[in-house]
């Protein structure tokens, strides 16, 4: 504790003194909230970085752009995306924005009934993912031992199994499959990576001297868990959870790629699986995959430029100053 | 070899404005002396060391010159600073012992340490042994990984390296801090040793620690906020310090045989000012109990005895 | 009465857990209220393990502490909740002992959580302001700021307060000042001889043996996990009798001398020549005393002072 910076924030309160004076209590039972002009260092810098960041900014529009597309386009297209209401096979033009499908279904519809249900997939799929992860991953760092143990090997197993031969299977037995078992399998599956980095980070911490404190004031495990460590972790399960979310699109759109998604709707990579089962590469119905493809392409794409800026935000040594 | 500071300043560039963490600071260091540099968190000290050294990204030299033997350090200039490194003047940084590369045996290290400053490491093999078994160090030390050995000899292997293209001034940051007490003491003798056999000419030791300092320092200079408070020769120093805080500095340390029932031992009062925006005049006043009306203008750093300089206005 | 009876402390690490290390063995001492204990002990000494078994965050391997004749392993639940009512703990580092991403009030306010929860709001904003005065410190200058908004001895005594709040009779304070400047030091050092007159007993746990003199009633001194010498302060630091309290003691960097010409040699000093108080009283004794023969670890040498065998874990031919 010699020589170094010393810190910004004890500055900004000395500008922004509150008007109590030092040996003045405090009158019994006046609750002083925070005080506005007081500035919180991290916060401050924090904001400071995100304002700055082009890659924050690029994959947000980007992002926010996607998000809009799904909730207006289904306004401006009702009903069915698989209808057969066009001509077969057009180019875009101005009735038809996307052009139409072999069987004169509306590309457009499709495309942008289909990025909501790409969305759920991720969400659902990465949501559910990153709770079993953050579940397993806490407990397991936290506790140690033979939890740690049992906690690891499950961790392991579902690592190793081949999904695709899994899906496969079940396939196999389930002729009809909604977007939810998607959604269900992929959140199923995709956590061990995250369990494995969320328990790195609960081992490092629990040995922070914080977390001492908190269990000799006969705080429960649970509570130690959720009010001590995991915000720590705060930036760290956010990025997780989006990249988990990104994972989540991709893997779906893979498999309804290679015909394992659903059995109905319509999602971007139903829509890309349905262009090469019908030709539209010798066709020549560029309009019919390039949309999905592009879209896919740019949301996940986005989310991971998001995660990346995201990490240079909140972390310090990446910054370049 | 002697040094010459005038007027050093240093800030530190950070979001919220410069942080004044060195203004203006004016000293000399001897040929042979050893000066102890002491001060509490935030005065400075490490400032200086490191400055003397190498003036990094988030330093900017504000003002002021260093001269060493005649010749004026280019501070600001990195590139040209390495003519001067390890062969005139040479820093053990704080934290050095944990900052051993891991992954190379020490040997390896030394070498190519020696050989990146063009001395080819045969010509310095000989005087490596001699100078391990005055420190105590094995000469198998040198196939050994970092993680083999403990904190007191991580330190004096530190300490060997650093000297070891004998350099005109050594700088030492801390070096005894994170030490056990039984390696503290081999490591603050083995700096003396060092002097006494000429591997370097003098020394500025960095420290909170005044206690160490009253064992192997001749003078000491402590540091209060960015400035110089008090220079004088350590005996001098304990016996008569004139800076008010030099005085409550001392008597606020607890010495064998001094104990609360008996001798009841006060600190000082309040934290040390902002250096973001330092207050004007003497930076101490908020918390001397000799503070009055002229204190809000800066006191200069003078000599008020022979070899015994201060910066307050009710001293001398 | 805080009481430590043949206390061990061993890890089994390497391969397969093939190796033993033993951080503690066979402690014993106590505390009573109103009394300072210094643990002195280099860095590997065990001070920290045992602090650290004291405040139940580690599990004792052998031998037992007993909190007013009740053993503290056997608690959980409502009687752990109700133990750290009486037996509390201050660490190191002031900054890394509070959450960042919290107001220091939380460390105030998961004490109401837990134990408080019945009280008004207004009862418990005196009952916190009085525990900040306890310690010299304001509740505007501390409340509703973020660590880093204060110093660390500002931080220390807040965690001293926060002990306050509850109804603490011992308080383990591992090494709680040696992040800490010269000039704040003693401020909270002063601070916990005061609790000390108020009945609070308190486990100093230390590297500094300037602090522990300062400060301490009785004095263990501690080596590699075994205790070496223990008694009143004033007579372990006055008559040191065993070679490593001695080396320990010519080590320490005084301000009004200078150390002795010879340099101390890396082992504990003293050869064979060095005379062993512990074997002029018990001289049957073999190996590492007091394990053979059932002869007491320890020699008391005079009243509240004793010590132990002067090669402790080293083949002791005698």
């Amino acid at each position: 504790m010699s020589g170094g910076v010393p810190s910004s924030g004890r500055a900004a309160e000395e500008r922004s003194r509150a008007p109590v004076v030092a040996g003045a209590p405090l009158a019994a039972g006046l609750v002083a909230g925070p005080l506005p002009a007081e500035s919180v260092g991290l916060r401050r810098e924090i904001l400071h970085f995100a304002r700055r960041s082009k890659k924050l900014l690029i994959a947000s529009v980007v992002l926010l752009a996607a998000v809009a597309l799904a909730i207006v386009g289904p306004l401006l297209r009702p009903g069915d995306p698989n209808a057969f209401v066009g001509p077969l096979g057009v180019p875009p033009d101005s009735e038809w924005w996307f052009g139409t499908t072999t069987f004169g279904q509306d590309v457009f519809a499709q495309f942008v009934h289909g990025l909501g249900a790409t969305f759920a997939v991720g969400l659902l799929g990465g949501g559910l993912a990153a709770l079993i992860g953050m579940v397993v991953g806490f407990v397991a760092g936290y506790r140690g031992g033979w939890v740690d143990e049992l906690l690891n090997m499950i961790t392991n197993v579902v690592f190793v199994i081949p999904t695709l031969a899994l899906l496969i299977v079940i396939t196999a037995y389930l002729q009809a499959r909604g977007l939810l078992l998607e959604a269900a399998f992929i959140g199923l599956t995709s956590w061990p990576w995250a369990a494995r980095a969320i328990r790195a980070q609960t081992f490092s911490l629990r040995t922070r001297e914080f977390v001492d404190l908190a269990r000799i004031s006969g705080v429960s495990t649970t509570r130690v868990i959720f009010l001590e460590i995991a915000p720590n972790m705060g930036s760290y399960l956010f990025m997780t959870f989006i990249l988990l979310f990104g994972g989540a699109i991709l893997i779906g759109a893979s498999l309804d790629f290679i015909g394992l998604g659903p059995t109905e709707g319509i999602t971007l990579g139903l829509m890309m699986y349905q262009a090469v089962a019908w030709s539209a590469m010798q066709l020549g119905s560029w309009w019919w995959f390039i949309p999905p493809g592009a879209g896919i392409t740019a949301i996940v794409g986005a989310l991971y430029v998001l995660n990346v800026g995201l990490d240079e935000i909140v972390n310090p040594r990446l910054r370049e100053t | 070899m002697s040094l010459l500071v005038s007027d050093l300043r240093v800030y530190y560039r950070t979001l919220a404005g410069d942080v004044k963490a060195l203004d203006g600071v004016t000293f000399e260091v001897a040929d042979g002396e050893i000066m102890g540099l002491a001060g509490e968190s935030g005065c400075g000290k490490s400032t200086l060391g490191n400055s003397l050294i190498r003036v990094d990204g988030r330093m900017k030299h504000v003002g002021g010159r260093v001269v060493l033997d005649g010749v004026e350090l280019p501070i600001t200039d990195s590139a040209e600073m390495d003519h001067f490194r390890y062969h005139q003047i040479s820093i053990i940084p704080q934290y050095a012992m944990s900052a051993l590369n891991p992954t190379r045996r020490i040997g390896t290290m030394v070498a190519e340490l020696v050989e990146s400053r063009g001395t080819p490491f045969r010509e310095v093999r000989d005087e490596l042994a001699r100078r391990l078994e005055l420190v105590g160090l094995a000469p198998d030390v040198l196939e050994r990984y970092p993680i083999e050995l403990s904190g007191g000899m991580k330190q004096r292997m530190v300490m060997v390296i650093s000297t070891l293209l004998n350099p005109s001034l050594l700088i030492a940051d801390e070096i005894t801090s994170a030490l056990d007490v039984s390696s503290q003491r081999a490591v603050a003798q083995t700096l003396v040793e060092f002097r006494d056999r000429g591997f370097v000419s003098s020394m500025i030791v960095v420290t909170h620690d005044v206690s160490i300092l009253y064992q192997i320092a001749e003078t000491l200079t402590v540091m209060y906020a960015g400035k110089l408070a008090e220079k004088a020769r350590t005996e001098v120093m304990m016996d008569r310090p004139l800076h008010p805080y030099t005085r409550l500095l001392i008597s606020s340390l607890p010495e064998i045989g001094v104990r609360f029932e008996n001798t009841r031992l006060t600190g000082i009062p309040g934290t040390p000012p902002s250096l973001l925006n330092p207050p004007a005049g003497c930076r101490f006043r908020d918390r001397c109990p000799l503070a009055f009306d002229r204190c809000v203008e800066e006191p200069a750093f003078v000599e008020v005895e022979p070899g015994h300089s201060v910066a307050c206005w009710k001293a001398g | 009465m805080l009481t430590l009876d043949r206390v061990s402390k061993s890890y089994r690490i390497g391969l397969l857990g093939g190796t033993e290390l033993r951080a503690v063995q066979d402690v014993s001492f106590d505390i009573a209220p109103g009394e300072v204990v210094s643990l002195i002990g280099e860095s590997g000494s065990g001070k920290t393990t045992i602090g650290r078994m004291i405040l139940r965050l580690l599990t004792v391997n052998g031998g037992s502490i007993k909190v007013d004749d009740v053993d503290i392993a056997g608690l959980s639940g409502a009687g752990l909740r109700d133990y750290y009512r009486r037996v509390q703990g201050v660490f190191q580092d002031p900054f890394s002992s509070c959450n960042p991403m919290h107001k220091v009030d939380h460390l105030l306010s998961t004490i109401r959580t837990v134990y408080f929860g019945q009280l008004g709001e207004a009862a418990w904003r005196e009952k916190e302001a009085a525990s900040l005065r306890a310690v010299n410190l304001e509740p505007g200058q501390v409340l509703h700021k973020y660590p880093h908004q204060l110093s660390g001895g500002q931080v220390q005594r807040l965690l001293i307060a926060r002990a306050l709040l509850l109804d603490t009779r011992y308080l383990v304070a591992d090494e709680i000042i040696s992040m800490l400047d010269a000039s704040t030091r003693i401020d909270v050092l002063n601070l916990l001889g005061d609790l000390k007159d108020r009945g609070l007993g308190i486990l100093f746990i230390t590297h500094d043996l300037s602090l522990g003199n300062y400060i301490s009633d009785r004095t263990v001194i501690l080596r590699r996990g075994r205790v070496v010498e223990m008694g009143a302060t004033p007579r372990v630091f006055g008559n040191p009798l065993h070679p490593y309290t001695r080396m320990l003691l010519e080590s320490v960097p005084q301000l009004h001398a200078k150390w002795g010409v010879a340099r101390p040699g890396g082992a504990a000093g003293g050869g064979a020549a060095e005379r062993c108080v512990y074997h002029e009283l018990h001289p049957r004794a073999a190996g590492a005393g007091g394990d053979g023969g059932g002869l007491p670890l320890l020699a008391a040498v005079e009243p509240d002072h004793a010590v132990a065998c002067a090669r402790l874990d080293e083949e002791c031919g005698c």
